[in-house]
């Protein structure tokens, strides 16, 4: 049985139709890419896969169960951890609280806990601030736990989102865009980091991006969006010499 | 510290040469010196007070560190100064340079066996310090109780308005569910009452009872909270700022239309159980709890939920729990506090409850500063001094006070002291580690 599988999703907005007959099947393990060109519907259908907006129609499954209709956080604690196309990182707070939080779904001491200090809620906040010192240690940013995260450069950010998405367990991770606006340096250790997550974790991915190199060097099979529809799907090997794509994502050749 | 003061050259001012030497002879008293000396200077007051103020041409002690007679006679203010230097500000600096190392050791013995403890002991010292201050003149017994309100009251609202970036405009509203519902409480119980007829219980039980009343009443606001409640976080937005404020207006016309309580005459006969011990007690507590909720990773969801509440989403956490929970235990507060206050005046009327009180309870949370405990007690402290020792001013108060807000909003937007945590253990540690590491 497939992991997340999405099947004949199409999503409205009003009379706009922003998402047509969407189907994907991700197995364990894998990472899968989604390219196409700007206001193609990519990140509309990472919301609707996590409960943002909720698909006209279709089907999605997580594991087997469908997940339409459920409430973001509930997606999010069954086990798809995501991140943002433009960081939306909480600005007043601390790199590790980022961290801690996303382990929300963890808690139980509940609200007598919160409210007088038990000897639970002090067992497991140190917990899931020992697991939090280990994510940040995988990104690499853990000297920086106790800096604001407005504070920080843009890659340490990047990376903050990252460990804030592993943080909260999830079986496979949506990454949208993570290496926009990264200078070559940044994107090569944002791509050790996406490789190293899947190596240690074992998760699967399902990856945005605009850089070609990123989604040929990363991902086993990649989906073409073209105005809400998938126009092409295979390896990278196929998709980098589909007419179709490039014609539609690269722009047509010019014959002089 | 050498160092320091010998590179300083002539221009220094004053002011930077008294604070090179206050780090030079006070950088090490822990906090524990401070209450000693605080204490002995109540001491000192009320054994000499009276006839020291009187020696130096003052009518009697003054009541608020001499803010209140020197507005009304300006002549006053020379003795006024030397009656705070030498009561006051002489002893206390004098106790906390000698009790310093020894403190030191004190506190750092009471920090290795419990922190509570500890906790506990340096609370007890600000008690007596507050109680022997206090015992000096029944205003000023009256002036530390509503300060001490205050406090619970402006924390309170911080946590919403703060720590979770709502606009909530009807803890007003809570605090009149709050009032009534112990005046009620304790009226038909422990008082015989020409409108709601004999004690039904002895009134000995009352003071015993007086805690539970208080929940009581604290619960009430946090039901009443569910009609904003429900409304208003379904979105967001600045639909809570508007259903909050017709919340308030709404319990205030309610209660001036109720006749069985007095209606716009409000309610008198309370009991006199809000004694300085009681609020104190209940102030700290409601510190505690909020400290303790706004610290746990379970409490910044709050945080998460005022800067992102998509991302809040998407990272498991439930911001729809977040946002009822918040706003039903802010609300609990503010109806313990009211039923307090109900007590410590021992009248209530609708009129007290309204815009007017909204207004300042505003002003307290972000005179203080936005997402900070000490903030909210610095803001609740600070607000109520200025606005009793400007009293005589009378309407000027209301000029002065709210340019005085302008100002801070315009030099510091989010308080005084914003953004910070509230620690207990690093204000109560011994000064003095760092050297011995």
């Amino acid at each position: 049985m497939a992991l997340l599988e999405v099947k004949n999703m199409t999503h409205y907005f009003g009379g706009l139709r922003a998402v047509y007959n969407y189907n994907l099947t991700i197995e364990q393990g894998e990472i899968r890419g989604l390219i196409g060109p700007n206001g193609a519907g990519k990140t509309t259908i990472f919301n609707l896969i996590t409960g943002i907006y909720k698909p006209t129609e279709g089907i999605i499954t997580l594991d087997g169960e469908n997940i339409v209709g459920l409430q973001p956080y509930q997606i999010a604690a069954k086990g798809i951890g995501r991140t943002f196309q433009n960081l939306q990182l909480w600005r007043h707070m601390s790199v590790i609280d980022h961290v801690k939080l996303a382990q929300y779904s963890k808690i139980r001491y509940g609200l007598v806990g919160a409210f007088f200090g038990t000897p639970l809620r002090h067992r497991q906040e140190q917990e899931i601030e020992d697991r939090s010192l280990e994510l940040l240690e995988l990104v690499g940013i853990r000297h920086l736990a106790d800096q604001i995260v407005t504070n920080l450069p843009y890659g340490a950010q990047r990376r903050v989102e990252m460990a804030r998405a592993l943080a909260t367990d999830p079986k496979i991770l949506f990454l949208d865009e993570p290496t926009v606006g990264m200078n070559p340096e940044e994107l090569k250790d944002m791509m050790e980091i996406i490789r190293r997550v899947h190596e240690e974790l074992g998760l699967a991915i399902f990856l945005i991006e605009h850089r070609m190199k990123v989604v040929m060097d990363l991902c086993q099979r990649i989906q073409t969006l073209v105005f809400g529809e998938v126009v092409a799907e295979g390896t990278p090997e196929e998709i980098r010499n589909n007419p179709i794509v490039i014609e539609a994502y690269l722009g047509k050749e010019i014959e002089t | 510290m050498a160092v320091v003061s010998e590179t300083i050259d002539e221009r220094t001012t004053l002011w930077s040469r008294m604070r090179v030497w206050l780090r030079k002879n006070y950088g090490e008293v822990p906090l524990f010196a401070w209450l000693v000396g605080a204490l002995v200077a109540a001491i000192i007051e009320m054994l000499v007070g009276n006839p020291f103020a009187r020696l130096i041409g003052m009518p009697r002690g003054p009541v608020l560190f001499g803010f209140l007679i020197v507005l009304k006679t300006p002549l006053l203010i020379p003795p006024a100064i030397l009656y705070n230097l030498v009561i006051y500000i002489f002893p206390t600096l004098l106790v906390a340079r000698l009790l310093g190392s020894l403190s030191n050791r004190i506190a750092g013995w009471l920090m290795d066996r419990s922190v509570i403890l500890s906790t506990l002991i340096h609370l007890g010292l600000l008690y007596a310090t507050l109680h022997i201050w206090a015992s000096f003149n029944d205003y000023r017994v009256l002036v530390v109780k509503l300060i001490l309100l205050a406090i619970m009251i402006t924390l309170s609202l911080n946590v919403v308005n703060g720590y979770m970036g709502e606009f909530s405009c009807s803890h007003p509203g809570f605090m009149a569910m709050g009032a009534y519902t112990a005046s009620i409480l304790s009226v038909v119980f422990f008082v015989d009452d020409s409108v709601f007829g004999p004690a039904i219980l002895p009134p000995v039980l009352g003071q015993f009872a007086f805690p539970l009343i208080l929940i009581i009443s604290g619960l009430v606001a946090s039901i009443s909270a569910l009609l904003v409640a429900v409304p208003s976080f379904r979105t967001r937005g600045d639909y809570l700022a508007i259903i909050s404020l017709a919340f308030t207006f709404i319990v205030k016309s309610l209660i001036e239309n109720l006749e069985i309580v007095g209606g716009p005459r409000g309610m008198r006969g309370q009991p006199d159980w809000a004694t300085l011990p009681v609020v104190f007690v209940w102030t700290m507590l409601c510190v505690w709890v909020i400290n303790n909720y706004v610290r746990s990773t379970f409490g910044k969801t709050m945080n998460a939920v005022r800067d992102g509440e998509m991302a809040a989403n998407a990272m498991t956490i439930n911001t729809r729990r977040t946002k009822m929970v918040t706003f039903l235990f802010a609300a609990f507060w503010a109806g313990v506090a009211g039923g307090l206050l109900a007590h410590v005046l021992r009248y209530v009327n609708p009129g007290s409850f309204g815009i007017q009180k909204l207004a300042e309870v505003l002003a307290m949370v972000y005179f203080g500063g936005l997402n900070s405990v000490v903030g909210s007690i610095v803001g609740a402290v600070g607000f109520n001094l200025l606005s009793e020792a400007l009293r005589p001013l009378e309407l000027y108060k209301w000029i002065i006070i709210p340019i005085m807000i302008i100002l801070i909003m315009i030099y510091r937007p989010t308080g005084l002291i914003a953004f910070t945590e509230f620690d207990v253990k690093k204000i109560i540690q011994p000064r003095n580690r760092d050297r011995e590491a």
